[in-house]
């Protein structure tokens, strides 16, 4: 059943919105949490598992010193404080995911808690986030629902299960409630999953591909009348997994609350389900015995001490913050605010810093990854990042357009082949016989042609309207496929002509 | 120390997926009044002072370097499963999407 919405206008009228948000992030580390398992994507299902990821009886997890390493730096970066003393807790559920029949978790004493993250909005305006806990659990494993129409689980008739990805490292981050966003509130999330998304890949410790679920966010909303400081009852939107959708879904939930209370009702606090293809949500299940884990204290797993001087060195080796990053390049490059902020939206900045380090000027880094790269990442519906397209390549391009090698336009055909797989820039030119006609005499020959068609034209240019000579320059473009120096070509035509 | 009803042993059942007669719902919320009794009975003891202990053993920072070891092949993960098709496991549809 889909509930009938509200104008975000006229919700925003009446209401206040409450957000928090429970970000998992998947850890990048070679192994499992709780085992020697290689933590690896896309392999063929169940072949990166142990007797300890598939739960068999009688096994013993060890934890992963690198992944409680990749939690304590990532709690200091989100300036939290660091537990002296942090349990893991099984989360006990019935569902085939996990092998188990429960989580290792951690419930009471997480590794980090009691921090705060201050976001920029779109134009700048800080928000700070406070942050409840940061703590460290185990991905589940893959369903995939078979015999149904449509691949969902309604109408399903079994489940095939990958176990691969059962036991690789989580870090869960979840925030207090966020007030006072108001009519940004959808901004707001999105910003923050990003900010999220960009610290745990400054610090390295995750892959932070969305797509891949490496980032994955549950967004809560909840609604207050205007004025009231009384929070209203949650809904929380699952997995929500690209930046896009958590504004959207977040944006939705707002308007559906709002029609719902505006109506009189009462909202259900339950789960829903994002849908991209209808950006609406759906109730998921309500808030039931089903969610009462039953947490306990994990006997298997030993207490996680963090020694205080290695919690101190790993601060003090903690990379510069990307907010302090952002304004120390931005100077650097002299960019405009708006073209920073642009910049940076488009998720660009690592590949215009590497192309500046790689030897372009920061005008021409910014003007293809902004420009041909961001265009063409956008037609092919791919991240710019994923486009095949490298910081050396855009340099190439650079040098090879700075000897006349080839111009803009051809560039730009470069790059389209690049990201086709096609090679190098150079590599591409040569195959593809891309470079500039710069033998005069190809090019003295197309100018003859054009002459001899138009006599009238050469005629105004010989009467001294020499701005007349654009005319001619076009049909030799055109005889060289648009692969001639048309500055050359003008210099040449005048020179014919006997005007200088 | 909440009082351990048959209702109580009753949701833990559900929650466990156990299912239980009424004799032995009402024979195990007397066994686990006990236990819940005595173990009351520790804590009043046990001062301030005293941490809570989830385990006996004096061990902390157990924990093993991030290096890959040997994984069961999708034959051996799949030898104990019921049932299997492509290299998965197979189980039966689940009607409680989450």
């Amino acid at each position: 059943m889909s509930a009938d919405i509200l104008s975000f206008e006229e919700a925003m009228e009446n209401f206040d919105p409450v957000l928090g948000f429970e970000v998992h992030v998947e850890l990048n580390t070679k192994t499992k949490m709780f085992d020697a398992a290689p933590n690896a994507f896309g392999d063929q299902p169940n072949t990166n598992t142990t007797p300890v990821s598939l739960g068999l009886p009688g096994v013993l997890p060890v934890v992963n010193k690198k992944a409680v390493e990749s939690a304590v730096r990532l709690g200091l970066a989100l300036n939290c404080s660091i537990a002296p003393v942090s349990h893991f807790a099984r989360k006990n559920y019935f569902y085939p995911d996990t092998p188990k029949n429960f989580q290792t978790s951690q419930y009471d004493e997480p590794i980090a808690f009691d921090g705060e993250i201050t976001v920029e909005l779109e134009d700048g305006t800080p928000f700070t986030i406070e942050i409840e806990r940061a703590h460290m659990e185990e991905d589940a494993g893959k369903l995939t629902h078979k015999g149904g129409a449509t691949g969902r689980i309604q109408g399903a008739e079994f489940s095939l299960v990958d176990y691969n990805r059962a036991g690789v490292p989580l870090i869960e981050i979840v925030t207090k409630p966020i007030v006072g966003a108001g009519d940004r509130a959808p901004e707001l999330a999105r910003v923050y999953v990003a900010a999220i998304r960009e610290i745990v890949k400054n610090l390295g410790i995750s892959d932070a591909r969305m797509e891949r679920g490496n980032v994955r966010c549950d967004a809560n909303v909840s609604l207050m009348p205007k004025g009231s400081t009384t929070f209203g009852t949650r809904s929380e939107t699952k997995n929500v997994n690209s930046l896009r959708a958590v504004e959207r879904a977040v944006r939705y939930e707002i308007q559906r609350h709002a029609a719902v209370l505006t109506a009189g009702d009462a909202i259900v606090q339950e789960t829903r389900h994002w849908h991209e293809d209808t950006r609406s949500t759906t109730s998921g299940r309500p808030k039931s015995d089903a969610d009462d884990y039953r947490y306990f204290p994990e006997p298997d797993l030993v207490p996680v001490v963090p020694d205080p001087e290695w919690v101190e060195q790993l601060r003090a080796e903690l990379p510069e913050p990307p907010s302090e990053r952002r304004k120390k390049l931005k100077a650097e490059w002299g960019y405009s605010d708006q073209e920073f902020r642009d910049v940076v939206n488009a998720g660009v900045l690592d590949e215009i810093e590497a192309t500046i380090a790689a030897g372009a000027t920061a005008g021409a880094a910014r003007k293809w990854w902004m420009g041909e790269i961001a265009r063409l990442a956008n037609v092919r519906g791919t991240e710019i990042a994923e486009l095949g397209v490298t910081p050396e390549h855009v340099v190439e391009i650079e040098s090879l357009i700075g000897a006349k090698t080839i111009n803009d336009k051809i560039a730009k055909q470069v790059i389209g082949h690049i990201a086709d797989g096609e090679g190098s820039p150079a590599q591409v030119v040569e195959a593809r016989s891309l470079a500039v006609v710069s033998d005069d005499g190809v090019l003295l020959t197309a100018i003859d042609d054009a002459m001899a068609q138009m006599p009238d034209v050469v005629a105004k240019v010989q009467a001294g309207k020499v701005q007349a000579v654009g005319a001619l320059i076009g049909p030799v473009m055109k005889a060289t496929k648009g692969q001639a120096d048309a500055g050359r070509v003008r210099e040449l035509i005048l020179e014919k002509l006997g005007i200088n | 120390m909440s009082e351990i009803t048959r209702d109580t042993v009753a949701h833990l059942a559900t929650l466990a997926h156990i299912e239980m007669s009424e004799e032995q719902l009402q024979a195990m919320a007397g066994e686990l009044q006990q236990i819940v009794g005595a173990v009351a009975q520790v804590s009043e003891v046990a001062g301030d002072d005293v941490p809570a202990t989830s385990h006996p053993l004096p061990l902390r920072n157990v924990m093993r370097e991030d290096v890959v070891g040997e994984p069961l092949t999708a034959e051996e993960a799949l030898s104990g499963a019921p049932d299997a098709e492509d290299g998965q496991f197979k189980v039966p549809a689940i009607l409680e999407e989450d």
